[in-house]
């Protein structure tokens, strides 16, 4: 589960161009929206496309990925779950 | 005819001319096929929440338009307008790459979005707030001076009084490869590298003391080597000028064959002026005419001229006034008149 969390964090610092962040300025448990790392809409269509590229899963369910983007930890839970790659 | 006078000039080109404390600039090697741009601190000028999108473009053409805001006192202009003839190449390359590689499925919105032209005008807006007139010309070799024609055009009509016009473009990572190889190929090519800047001007209908004034714009699409030396003639004309008193004259030459339309204007009209070039030290690319004019404005502040861009006839002061010609391939040919 831990390298999981890693890979996510690398990969959200990649993928949406966080250049302030290194992979230890994100505690696991830290809000991704809002006060935490401050992502947005645009930030949440790159996670989605992510998760069905990388892992397999189709969120459909707007509902589904405000409950599945709350942290790393969830976020991680969510992906070893339903990965289906 | 209602000014159009240039109360401040910004440029982030391949030498170090963002600060442009030194004015010695160097010519670029010929050996070096990419001029990149010297970049400056863009964290000065840009929230990195802002800038964790925006491409090279983006970046140089938001800071040369803060920068040149800042150093004409103007917090919100009446428009603002640019230039780009390829927009922002780099995320296009980004979204069109990444459709081939995912079979067109998992497209990520970013580049997408930002892949766009207008992508720097509209930034630059929704960075000052700004919902005035905002307008981006994509005309190839003459995106810039399309953007200066509309400036005057709004001033001549009281539409506006203060305006932000630039010229922005970036190399990006695979098209530029694929020019390189066709220029390349030939000895009658492109000889100078290419190259990406950003050059933005506040431009104002009001004088302002020491500023320099755009006369006149005229652009041409096809014209021959001698329709260049008439349609020059009538132009200093309307301007009543004749070549004599032109105190110097800028041309684009790349060292292509069409470096033969200036040959032609240098060796009939111009043969006793003061003759000069630029694209040796900034590289070619479709807005480079913005760089021009940049280089022509402080050659005009500063009474003097890099030995750089010198191609025949040493200079007298004061230099009053400055023409500049240019055109790609043969086609878009420009002529700007400015004087001080």
């Amino acid at each position: 589960m831990n390298e999981l969390k890693l890979e996510l964090k690398e990969k959200i610092i990649e993928q949406l161009n966080l250049e302030e962040f290194t992979v230890t300025d994100i505690d696991d448990d830290d809000a991704l929206f809002g006060d935490g790392l401050g992502l947005d809409s645009i930030d949440a269509l790159e996670l989605i496309v992510m998760l069905d590229k990388d892992y397999g899963i189709q969120l459909t369910d707007p509902k589904e990925g405000k409950e599945v983007f709350q942290s790393i930890t969830v976020l991680a839970n969510y992906i070893a779950e339903h990965r289906t790659k | 005819m209602k000014g159009c006078y240039i109360h401040s000039a910004v440029s982030i080109s391949a030498q170090d001319s963002f600060d442009a404390k030194s004015f010695d600039f160097k010519i670029l090697e010929n050996t070096v096929e990419k001029a990149t741009a010297i970049h400056p601190n863009y964290r000065d000028f840009i929230p990195p929440a802002a800038s964790r999108r925006m491409a090279t473009g983006v970046k140089m053409g938001v800071t040369a338009a803060k920068r040149a805001l800042q150093l004409a006192n103007l917090e919100q202009p009446d428009a603002i307008i640019t230039g780009s003839g390829m927009g922002c190449i780099e995320d296009t390359e980004k979204f069109l790459n990444s459709i081939i590689a995912n079979n067109e499925e998992f497209l990520t919105p970013t580049p997408f979005i930002q892949s766009t032209h207008n992508t720097v005008g509209a930034q630059i807006a929704l960075g000052l707030k700004c919902k005035a007139y905002n307008n981006t010309f994509v005309h190839g070799s003459l995106s810039f001076e399309s953007a200066l024609i509309d400036a005057k055009q709004l001033f001549q009509e009281n539409e506006a009084q203060n305006i932000l016009v630039g010229g922005v473009e970036e190399l990006g990572k695979e098209f530029v490869d694929y020019v390189l190889m066709m220029e390349t190929s030939s000895n009658q090519g492109i000889k100078v590298p290419f190259g990406e800047g950003a050059s933005f001007f506040v431009l104002s209908s009001e004088p302002k003391l020491g500023a320099v004034n755009i006369h006149d714009i005229e652009t041409i699409s096809l014209a021959s080597e001698n329709d260049i030396i008439e349609r020059m003639k009538v132009f200093l004309s309307n301007n009543n000028l004749t070549s004599e008193k032109v105190d110097a004259i800028i041309f684009g030459n790349n060292g292509d064959s069409f470096d033969s339309y200036y040959n032609n204007l240098a060796s009939t009209l111009f043969e006793e002026n003061t003759q000069l070039q630029y694209k040796n030290i900034s590289g070619e690319f479709y807005t480079v005419s913005a760089f021009g004019l940049f280089m022509a404005t402080k050659i005009l502040e500063e009474q003097k001229i890099p030995s750089a861009m010198l191609i025949k006839n040493s200079f007298k002061k004061p230099l009053k006034n400055i023409l500049l010609y240019n055109q790609f391939k043969g086609r878009n040919h420009s002529f700007m008149l400015i004087s001080k």
